[in-house]
């Protein structure tokens, strides 16, 4: 295996984790206005991910570096292609982490309810707006020769495109109820479990959806590989549902991260070895060898990779297991 | 060309804005970190409540500099696409190694430091700042790289039509960092002493929680005074070593029209960009030979000349940065060196001698100074990176050959006028509420209040 599909495989590692564990914390984002019925819900419900939230958006940041440190010149067309639609969700991730530091700092209450319509709104656009990117690198884009994108925003949104939001930003919701049901206490993790409950009933649909317009719009149903994973995915979804009913939360939350993952790398092995489709002409499509950096750099990337990646593992694991247990409100910061 | 002047204020205002709060958060997780030891050395409960209130302050300030710096990690892409293609090879990897090393350790200890008072052993705590604190350093280390990269490429070579990297060693050996590095992460520790220094002032002069403040002034104080010093000695030594490696950016911020030997120091002038000469300046002779070579005599080349040599060696253009801008940044981050160095020492005295409290105005101007060193930093940032033009990478590729080409006017605008507005508000909101926590003192505590809206169980249908 070259160094080139090593890295392809961890930046898809990257976003994997990014998916699984900001899921919840978009999930949790978009259900707090409605999740938390007053106040001290509110912020045992912000204190589910407070102490992990920063951390987990940390991967995003690090798929990032890797993909420019990488595959530059993927890094390069992606964002200056999805200009506008990387635009918005900035402005989410930037309203909603202040948000979270904010909105307790101040007793007034018109204060406490603008800063938790922010978390809600930014959760809720980012969550929805990767799944719209994540089909769009899969569906194609126009890419000229000189690999630049030359569409423009609304090239980025169709109905196949929107499916995929919408498929992301109902599972990462679902994701979201999941957490609170097992990370509060009493009425509120029952009402968090029953919204997930409806949740699952909405996202089953609109993931079925999608796989059928990926078959349409896509050629990933050309690899069976990709394509037992994407159906893998969709059984995890109903699985999910399916334990949910008979009360078994904590496994559903383990299944329907599995969703998650098994999503993300349908996707990623759909796109191999291309990192970005062209609509225009399939050779002008992004590979991880066209987009790729110097083998010497990529030697040295790895060398770092593999030192690091373990430890950072490792104390992020150790985190989750000292914050492991239930939120209550003697352990509120935010 | 517009697209190349909006995406370079774009940059150029996050980048400023991003650097309001890095600062505060290099110096103030070290100092929190230091009160966090003491109080596990002694187990007195001032220390205890001092490391609640400058960490409250310090994660604002944190969450700030979060969400402004993810920002500037996407803009490479988004606004210089074609540098990203152009340096990646090398640029990439200190940017993932950063969040890798630094940013992973900061988010992750950082988030076990607010929710760890009563959940992990003492030591191990206090521990976990001071991991904080390792990591927002690491992360100014690994940026600078980067940056100073683009100030003094080495390591390269020129291939496939881009800079690809031959030597990792050279790329963090850069003789660069070793100046900016200090020079930066000095500056942000001087930042953040005299900002304690300051808000311990306010209380010493309304006689408010004394025993509290009066420590907090020790420990800034001691840091700051250390740290201004040094700033201000590593900036004269990164000032000789840039005459050395871009003679075009100190003669600008020398407005040094013509090759001198000896040369003089000009305190103040009168630029004439149009002209090519300073209609009016104070000097004093031979001392500009003195500060570049530590000697009367040297010979330091005037921008006349290093533009003739940049046409020789580039080609026909213009390579001469704004001079006058960057003449006046120099000076004035020197003079709020010397003006913080004034005060720290006379703090000191004082301090030494008993008398600090005996010294409103002294505490008076403490409090005033709180946005000095900012002024320093932003200075010096103009500097160092309007000092590059018209590179983008010193020497390899041109700012104008940088900016992303599919990208339009409107959209550039759209985006400069959206960050702009969200960080006006955010500045708002966030001296907003620097300031209600500093009035409310160490006694104040986030608590749940009624919110109008309390009908349980509101569900997304039913
Ligand atoms: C509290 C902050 C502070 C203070 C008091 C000073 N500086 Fe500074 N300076 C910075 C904070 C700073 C900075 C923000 O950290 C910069 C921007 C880029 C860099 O390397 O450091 C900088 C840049 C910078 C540069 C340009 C570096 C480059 O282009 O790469 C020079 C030559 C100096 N400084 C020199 C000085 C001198 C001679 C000072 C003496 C009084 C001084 N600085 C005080
Ligand atoms: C260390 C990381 C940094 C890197 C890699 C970096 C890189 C860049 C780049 C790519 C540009 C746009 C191109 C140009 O105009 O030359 C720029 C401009 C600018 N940067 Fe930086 N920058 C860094 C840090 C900072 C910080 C922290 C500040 C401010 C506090 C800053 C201040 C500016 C300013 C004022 C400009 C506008 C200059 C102009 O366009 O004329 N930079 N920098
Ligand atoms: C233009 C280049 C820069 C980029 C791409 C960048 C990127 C970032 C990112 C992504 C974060 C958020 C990390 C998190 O989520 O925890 C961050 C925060 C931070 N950055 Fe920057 N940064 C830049 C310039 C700088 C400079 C010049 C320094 C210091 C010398 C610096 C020091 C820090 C520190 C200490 C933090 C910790 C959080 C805080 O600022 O309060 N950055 N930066």
């Amino acid at each position: 295996m070259d160094l080139n599909i090593l890295w392809f495989i961890l930046i898809t590692v990257l976003f994997m984790g990014f998916f699984f564990l900001e899921g919840f914390d978009y999930g949790v984002g978009i259900l707090l206005p409605f999740l938390g019925g007053n106040d001290t819900e509110r912020r045992v419900i912000i204190n589910t991910i407070g102490p992990v939230w920063d951390g987990n958006e940390v991967w995003l940041i690090t798929a990032g570096g890797a993909a420019f440190a990488a595959f530059p010149n993927w890094y390069a067309t992606l964002f200056s292609g999805f200009y506008l639609a990387l635009f918005i969700i900035l402005t989410g991730l930037i309203v909603r982490g202040v948000a979270f530091e904010f909105r307790s700092s101040d007793r007034n209450p018109v204060w406490r309810n603008l800063w938790d319509a922010m978390i809600c709104a930014g959760s809720f656009i980012s969550a929805l707006l990767w799944g719209v990117a994540l089909t769009n690198l899969l569906q194609g884009v126009p890419i000229n020769d000189r690999m630049q994108y030359v569409g423009t925003f609304f090239d980025l949104l169709s109905p196949y495109t929107l499916a995929g939001g919408l498929t992301t930003l109902l599972v990462f919701t679902l994701h979201g109820a999941l957490f609170i049901s097992l990370k509060t206490e009493g009425e509120l993790a029952q009402r968090a479990g029953s919204l997930a409950g409806k949740l699952g009933v909405l996202a089953l649909p609109v993931f079925l959806l999608l796989i059928l317009l990926t078959y349409v719009h896509t050629d990933l149903f050309g690899k069976s590989g990709a394509a037992a994973v994407l159906l893998g995915a969709a059984g995890c979804l109903a699985l999910t549902w399916l334990l949910l009913r008979s009360g078994k939360n904590g496994w559903a939350f383990a299944v329907n991260g599995l969703t998650i993952v098994l999503f993300t790398v349908s996707i990623f092995w759909g796109l191999f070895p291309r990192v970005m489709v062209s609509s225009l002409r399939p050779e002008w499509s992004l590979t991880i060898y066209n987009a790729s950096s110097s083998p010497y750099t990529l030697q040295v990337m790895t060398a770092v990779a593999l030192v690091m990646v373990p430890v950072v593992l490792l104390y992020q694991g150790w985190t989750y297991w000292v914050f492991r247990r239930r939120v209550t409100v003697k352990d509120l910061h935010y | 060309m517009t697209e190349v002047l909006l995406a370079r204020w774009q940059f150029g205002i996050t980048s400023v804005y991003h650097f309001l709060f890095v600062p505060l958060t290099l110096g103030l997780s070290v100092l929190v970190a230091v009160m966090h030891t003491m109080y596990v050395k002694t187990d007195n409960e001032v220390y205890k409540k001092m490391t609640k209130f400058w960490g409250k302050l310090f994660l604002i300030n944190f969450a700030m500099g979060v969400v402004t710096g993810i920002v500037q990690e996407f803009h490479f892409g988004m606004n210089w696409s074609e540098y990203s293609r152009f340096v990646g090879d090398i640029f990439g990897a200190p940017l993932a190694i950063e969040a890798l090393l630094a940013f992973f350790l900061e988010s992750t200890f950082l988030g076990l430091w607010i929710f760890g008072w009563d959940k992990l052993p003492k030591k191990l705590h206090a521990l976990s700042i001071w991991l904080v604190a390792v990591g927002s350093n690491l992360s100014a280390l690994w940026i600078l790289i980067a940056n100073s990269f683009m100030q003094h490429p080495v390591g390269y070579t020129i291939r496939n039509g881009r800079a690809e990297m031959t030597d990792f060693f050279a790329l963090i050996t850069n003789p660069h960092v070793f100046y900016q590095f200090p020079h930066t992460v000095l500056g942000g520790y001087a930042t953040a002493a005299f900002f304690v220094m300051g808000i311990s002032a306010y209380y010493l002069l309304r006689q408010k929680h004394m025993d509290l403040y009066r420590r907090s002034f020790k420990i800034a104080m001691i840091f700051g005074l250390i740290s201004i010093l040094a700033v201000t000695l590593v900036g004269h030594w990164q000032a000789q070593y840039l005459v050395q490696s871009q003679p075009m950016k100190m003669a600008a911020a020398e407005a040094q029209w013509e090759t001198a030997d000896p040369a003089a120091f000009a305190l103040v002038a009168v630029v004439d960009e149009q002209r090519q000469t300073n209609s009016f300046e104070i000097s004093i002779p031979k001392l500009l030979s003195f500060l570049s070579f530590n000697s009367f005599s040297g010979e330091v080349k005037g921008l006349k000349d290093l533009q003739a040599a940049a046409v020789a060696q580039y080609g026909p253009g213009n390579y001469l940065p704004p001079v006058s801008s960057l003449f006046w940044s120099f000076r004035i981050m020197v003079a709020a060196g010397g003006w913080l160095v004034l005060l720290s020492l006379l703090s000191f005295y004082y301090w030494r001698s008993n008398q600090l409290e005996a010294k409103p105005w002294l505490l008076k101007a403490l409090l005033w100074s709180i946005p000095v060193p900012y002024l320093a930093n932003t200075a010096g940032w103009y500097l160092a990176e309007v000092g590059r033009q018209p590179w983008i990478v010193y020497g390899l590729q041109k700012v104008e050959h940088a900016v992303s080409p599919g990208v339009t006017t409107g959209e550039i605008i759209t985006t400069l006028i959206g960050f702009t507005l969200i960080y006006g508000i955010l500045a708002l909101a966030e001296v907003y509420l620097l300031v209600k926590f500093i009035q409310q003192g160490p006694d104040y505590r986030p608590e749940t209040v009624d919110l109008p809206s309390t009908d349980k169980g509101v569900s997304l249908w039913t």
